[in-house]
């Protein structure tokens, strides 16, 4: 990752310029500047909604109730994140409000290993490997394929991955935004990460076990 | 923190290297715990493969595909663009 940390940042630059200005935009009363805005944006803000609450009905509607937070708080903010982290942060807020009620039981931080155990030896050597399909997956057809699969394996990570998964591997926010978005620690996230990934993994890896 | 007791100079296990990766991924290891770790994947096909797998994991997640913004669903940002406007103005 480290070798596109330069095309990312200036990328970032890039992004955070063009923000400005639509922010800017907004605030003169541009209506065509909100229907970017919310283009932009609505996407990521309905799959992250979904993480939440039980339908896509009640889904959009948080998705619209932040946007008019965001709205009515045009004016309080002050650029000290970037405004896709300040409106996520506003929806994460209101999805968990909305979705309490049907909240699952909170994930205690047990450990939770990445492998199954009885894969490895008594020596922590491989017992049962893992099959190759690493190539394969990049196939189009079985990426579009298993790409269906994760997405309803999605739904059943614990929330507090799925959230992290979210935001880092499908809408590409990078580590101290997600930290922005969902107030955690790096040290926490990466640990929240670690655990959705793998669990992901294992998912695929029955999906391509099935061939 | 997932604390991972390394081994002070013995090499990675399988089963400690795998909970290492996202660390690895993230450039979060410290430099000797990561040249442990590709110490490790140099000798080891099986790592080998499970990193490549979590890469092509993380690489199929990016291709949930993201829904489109409907007309009607527009028309119902507009409205509420039009409402908000009108509130404001309304104070």
């Amino acid at each position: 990752m480290s070798q596109n940390s330069n095309a990312h940042v200036s990328g970032v630059a890039a992004h955070q310029d063009a923000e400005a200005g639509l922010l800017a935009a907004l605030r003169a009363g541009d209506e065509q500047a909100f229907i970017t805005l919310v283009r932009r944006h609505h996407s990521a803000m309905l799959r992250l909604a979904l993480g939440y609450v039980p339908s896509v009905a009640i889904a959009e509607e948080v998705v619209q109730d932040t946007w008019l937070a965001v709205l009515r708080g045009l004016g309080g903010f002050e650029g000290r994140s970037t405004l896709r982290t300040w409106l996520l942060r506003i929806l994460v807020n209101r999805a968990r409000t909305a979705g309490s009620r049907e909240r699952r039981t909170i994930a205690v931080p047990d450990p939770e290993p990445a492998v199954d155990p009885t894969r490895f030896d008594a020596a922590g050597s491989w017992a049962s490997p893992p099959e190759r399909w690493a190539q394969e997956a990049h196939d189009r057809l079985r990426a579009a394929q298993v790409a269906a699969r994760l997405r309803s394996a999605m739904g059943e990570l614990p929330a507090r991955q799925r959230e992290v998964v979210m935001l880092r591997d499908i809408e590409g926010l990078s580590s101290g935004e997600v930290c922005g978005v969902l107030d955690i620690s790096e040290a926490n996230q990466r640990v929240l990460l670690h655990r959705g990934r793998s669990r992901l993994r294992q998912v695929v890896e029955s999906e391509f076990g099935r061939a | 923190m997932l604390r991972v007791l390394l081994p002070r100079r013995r090499d990675l296990v399988c089963q400690q290297a795998v909970e290492l990766v996202t660390d690895y991924l993230e450039g979060a290891l410290s430099r000797a715990d990561r040249r442990r770790f590709e110490a490790h994947l140099a000798g080891c096909p099986h790592c080998t493969e499970y990193l490549a797998q979590i890469r092509a994991t993380i690489d199929l997640t990016g291709r949930v595909t993201p829904e489109d913004l409907s007309p009607r669903a527009q028309d119902e940002f507009i409205a509420l663009y039009w409402r908000w406007q009108h509130d404001r103005d309304q104070s």
